[in-house]
């Protein structure tokens, strides 16, 4: 929590960053390179899927990261409301665009992997339709947030969507369980244990990992250039 | 509690007043509708098995059709700003006015789809089941629909806007509505599917009148 005051002050962040982001940026690129290989060369393929399997390596990591963005979102939108952090707006403006292309990827991907394994692209079962929500919920925030021309009305307003839509979440979360859904249930995140093989478990782990990384690395250098084009505009109007 | 009912009133005087605004959103009910048999051919079977969901559908679209004044009349002539200076709680005076919404569209909607539903053919107990769900669910769309047309106020394109933000979130409420109409044409019972629909509004109740209060009051500032 004192990191996150600390952080909150934007002067302060973007030394923050700065120091952060070029090591950030190295190591995103290194675990893509050794994620990519593990999952696409060294992991066997499925004894039932077969090669399709690998879609997995990027489905479930971009789907797992897209959740957890819209998470970050919700706590975004409550510390401006509660506390008026400015860095909050700033960076809920930053994230909400990537969460969006993250769950684009996962509702791609899945589609693709869902025409070899289930025999359609689509079917409006209980997890695919939460998820198409949750790409809504991103858009809308998207939208709300830039239809004023008081940009700060706009981040108080979105804040407020986020939060009401972060009820989502564990629907899509809890949708394999509480629906028959012809997407499987869960298998990592489950009581007594993933029902993965390791061979495939831990590169898909590594994967997750990899895309958290990437997430975290696009907001804060989104957020940086958040900061840098508001200074931008103040020096405009100053000149 | 006074305040409450002074609003109430005060909301549903204004409508009366001005009878048109409901007959429109209702005459926009009944002809997005009448468009489906049109498009789709009039085969009874099929039209009988979509009737739920087109029924749903084309409220939710009449009732967010109506919401975007819920607010915009009050924050353009300056009486959102006696609301936000007022003593009561600006949680009931939002409610007040959803409730007022509900009474003049999401009550005559409910009303008038078993009506719709017997062009389609549905049965009576059918029919039953679609104004039952209707008046279950509705008013959460008017709360959903309240918070939309609370955080757009003011923006560009508030319409657009407001049914991006209200319509996934009301997804859950039109499952469950058009769930139990097809349960019951199916034989079985819709009690379940009525009793989270009563949930899905008890639950709104006890939230969005708080988020609708917090973005009337970023409106004002």
């Amino acid at each position: 929590m004192a990191t996150l005051h600390f952080l909150a002050n934007p002067a302060r962040f973007r030394r923050f960053a700065q120091r952060v982001l070029p090591a950030l940026s190295v190591a995103t690129a290194l675990a893509v390179a050794v994620g990519l290989y593990w999952a696409l060369v060294i992991a066997p393929p499925d004894y039932q899927q077969g090669e399709t399997v690998r879609i997995m390596f990027i489905h479930v990591p971009a789907a797992t990261v897209a959740m957890g963005g819209y998470i970050l979102l919700a706590v975004l939108g409550a510390s401006l409301l509660v506390w008026r952090h400015p860095l909050a707006a700033l960076m809920a403006r930053a994230t909400a665009p990537v969460g969006a292309t993250f769950t684009a990827v996962g509702l791609i991907t899945g589609s693709l992997w869902g025409r070899p394994m289930w025999g359609t692209y689509w079917v409006w079962d209980a997890r695919l339709t939460s998820f198409l929500l949750l790409f809504f919920l991103f858009l809308g925030h998207i939208a709300l947030s830039r239809a004023y021309d008081d940009p700060d009305r706009g981040d108080r307003a979105a804040s407020i969507l986020a939060l009401v839509g972060a009820i989502n979440v564990p629907v899509i979360k809890f949708s394999v369980d509480w629906w028959n859904t012809l997407h499987q249930p869960a298998s990592i995140m489950r009581l007594g244990g993933p029902t993965i093989d390791p061979t495939i478990l831990y590169p898909l782990l590594w994967m997750m990992f990899t895309f958290a990384l990437l997430f975290v690395l696009l907001v804060l250098l989104r957020t940086d250039t958040e900061i840098d084009r508001r200074r931008l505009e103040a020096a405009e109007l100053a000149a | 509690m006074t305040a409450f009912a002074a609003l109430f009133w005060r909301d549903l005087r204004l409508v009366l007043r001005r009878p048109g605004d409901v007959v429109v959103v209702l005459a926009f009910f009944v002809v997005a509708t009448t468009l489906f048999p049109l498009g789709i051919g009039p085969e009874q079977n099929l039209l009988a098995r979509i009737a739920g969901g087109v029924l749903w559908a084309a409220a939710l679209f009449a009732a967010l059709l109506s919401l975007e004044r819920l607010f915009a009349s009050d924050y353009d002539d300056g009486a959102l700003d006696l609301l936000l200076l007022a003593p009561g709680a600006l949680e009931l005076a939002a409610l007040a006015k959803c409730a007022a919404h509900w009474i003049v569209t999401g009550l005559p909607l409910a009303l008038l789809a078993p009506l719709l539903g017997v062009t389609f053919g549905l049965d009576g107990r059918s029919l039953a089941a679609v104004a039952l769900t209707l008046l279950v669910g509705t008013p959460t769309l008017s709360m959903i629909g309240g918070l939309a047309a609370a955080l757009t106020l003011g923006a560009r394109r508030s319409g657009a806007l407001l049914a991006l933000l209200a319509l996934p979130l009301c997804v859950p409420t039109l499952i469950f509505g058009t769930g139990a109409i097809e349960a019951v044409a199916t034989g079985e019972g819709f009690t379940v599917h009525i009793a989270i629909l009563a949930a899905l509004a008890l639950m709104a109740l006890a939230t969005l009148p708080w988020a609708m209060a917090a973005a009337l009051r970023q409106a004002g500032e």
